[in-house]
């Protein structure tokens, strides 16, 4: 046990020797020079900060309400965008009738919904819910659709030849797993998005709670310390996010795809 | 039982921008017995995978008809099998689970399916890479399993289009030997498209050679020559050289 952990010290030495100057020269920088707690919070500042929060309990129940957040847009936008990207890679005319109006709405940045997203679902989790959705969305059906208009048609005959001949047969057996590799690098961008959405959404007043609300609120306060603790959270949860997902999600459902270059 | 009839089957492509008309296949007409090996031989683009493709269901007809013992074929179905030229395999699916998989769309349990197909890898040789993912096998390997797949849906055709045809020649020679073997215990029909003369006399009963384009029958030639065969002799090199003949003179009417 020991061993092991002086092992992953010595492994990773320059990784944490790096962080640790950086550490420093942020300290000394905002002790020695700036001299001012508004302007740059020092280290010190900000972890006794977080400390304070953790013992209150508040920041539990704000990251709690921002995960929740998160997980109704996700949920939302892969329900919707997966069987959408699906139906217009399979069927043509499905593609033909539904891309126009994802062209049309795509551009529209996704926090220009805000208000409408207030105006719809008033200051509750849907109203952030939803502009998360927007965000995540159309990465999710676009990259679907790139992922089933890839199906290599070889791989469709060869099913047809053994019997696969059904649509649903083909989509579920062949199309799907093979349009994996794009659908799950769309759920990823699409997952950077939505967290940046979040944040702003929350900011903006679409939430009375969540990490960005807070964020914003501390601003308001001035209590530039606290600023600097929500923001190292919402990073240090989006790097969790995306880390277990490509952890967990890419060595279960992506072992086929070692020997190729996605 | 797998006869097929091929009946005056012809083949126009007709493109869309300039509606032009490419004619494939002319009034093609041939049959092939139960359990019988032939292999269809032309230059290319003579319409050869064409007409393996509407025999598999993968493509229609203009006109004529297709029948398998007597029954016109309208659509793909697992009594006729094929192997592509290109590497067909899932490369989501391991090597027994490709080989299971026309066992599963008969809703055969996967369980029930994998006792079922351990003959058809132990046939091919690929006991050792049973749970190996296509992208971990070499190409003559991946050709094995696509043959294996093929065959344990029990297919009375098995259709192959050039499925050797990426490989190097040695590779070819050894898997044209196991094919052999394997049509021997199997006694399936076997419909293989190739360009290869050698390949050609060497594995089959009897060789359709096709016309350029557009794709007729120019002559079937038998090959009465014993099994097995050897891949030099007086025989076959005699033979080897009448179909290169008929081949360079399609090649001079163009």
């Amino acid at each position: 046990m020991k061993i092991s952990f002086i092992k992953i010290i010595k492994e990773n030495s320059i990784e944490a020797l790096s962080l640790i100057i950086v550490i420093m020269i942020w300290q000394l920088v905002a002790d020695g020079i700036v001299q001012n707690n508004f302007l740059l919070p020092s280290f010190y500042d900000v972890i006794t900060s977080f400390f304070a929060l953790v013992k209150n309990g508040l920041v539990f129940m704000d990251i709690f309400i921002s995960l929740l957040h998160f997980s109704l847009g996700i949920t939302a936008a892969l329900i919707i965008g997966i069987p959408l990207g699906i139906s217009m890679g399979w069927f043509k005319k499905v593609n033909r009738a539904v891309d126009p109006i994802i062209e049309i709405l795509r551009p529209i940045p996704p926090l220009a919904w805000i208000p409408f997203a207030i105006v719809w679902f008033g200051l509750t989790h849907q109203a952030a819910g939803f502009v998360v959705f927007v965000g995540m969305v159309f990465p999710i059906v676009i990259n679907t659709y790139t992922g089933f208009k890839n199906v290599p048609k070889v791989n469709v005959e060869a099913a047809k030849v053994l019997g696969c001949t059904q649509n649903v047969k083909l989509i579920r057996f062949i199309a799907i797993p093979s349009a994996m590799p794009s659908i799950v690098a769309g759920i990823r961008i699409a997952m950077g998005v939505g967290w940046m959405c979040l944040v702003a959404a929350e900011m903006f007043g679409a939430s009375e709670r969540g990490l960005g609300y807070q964020l914003w609120f501390n601003y308001y306060l001035h209590r530039m310390n606290f600023v600097v603790v929500y923001m190292l959270l919402l990073g240090f949860l989006g790097l969790f996010i995306d880390h277990f997902f490509r952890y967990y999600v890419d060595a279960k459902l992506l072992k086929w795809t070692a020997g190729t270059v996605v | 039982m797998g006869r097929v009839s091929v009946i005056n089957v012809s083949r126009t492509f007709i493109k869309k921008e300039d509606k032009s008309e490419t004619e494939a296949l002319k009034k093609v007409a041939f049959d092939v017995g139960n359990g019988e090996f032939v292999c269809l031989l032309g230059p290319s683009g003579c319409g050869k995978t064409t007409l393996l493709r509407i025999i598999a269901g993968l493509e229609t007809l203009t006109s004529g008809e297709i029948t398998l013992n007597g029954i016109p074929i309208t659509g793909p179905d697992p009594k006729r099998g094929m192997v592509f030229q290109q590497y067909s395999l899932f490369p989501w699916r391991t090597v027994m689970d490709n080989i299971t998989f026309g066992l599963e769309m008969q809703g055969i349990k996967k369980v029930e399916a994998r006792i079922q197909v351990e003959k058809y890898i132990e046939l091919v040789g690929l006991g050792q890479f049973k749970n190996s993912y296509p992208f971990e096998l070499s190409g003559g390997m991946q050709q094995r399993a696509a043959i294996a797949r093929a065959l344990a849906n029990e297919p009375e055709v098995l259709l192959m289009d050039e499925p050797f045809g990426a490989l190097d020649a040695q590779t070819r020679n050894i898997l044209q030997d196991e094919l052999l073997k394997i049509w021997e215990q199997k006694h399936v029909t076997f419909l293989f498209v190739t360009h290869s003369v050698d390949e050609a006399v060497f594995l089959s009963d009897r060789v359709v050679a096709m016309t350029s384009r557009p794709g007729r029958v120019k002559e079937i030639v038998d090959i009465n020559l014993p099994r097995p065969r050897c891949r030099t002799g007086p025989e076959a090199n005699r033979l080897r050289d009448y179909i290169l003949k008929l081949l360079e003179e399609e090649r001079l009417k163009r």
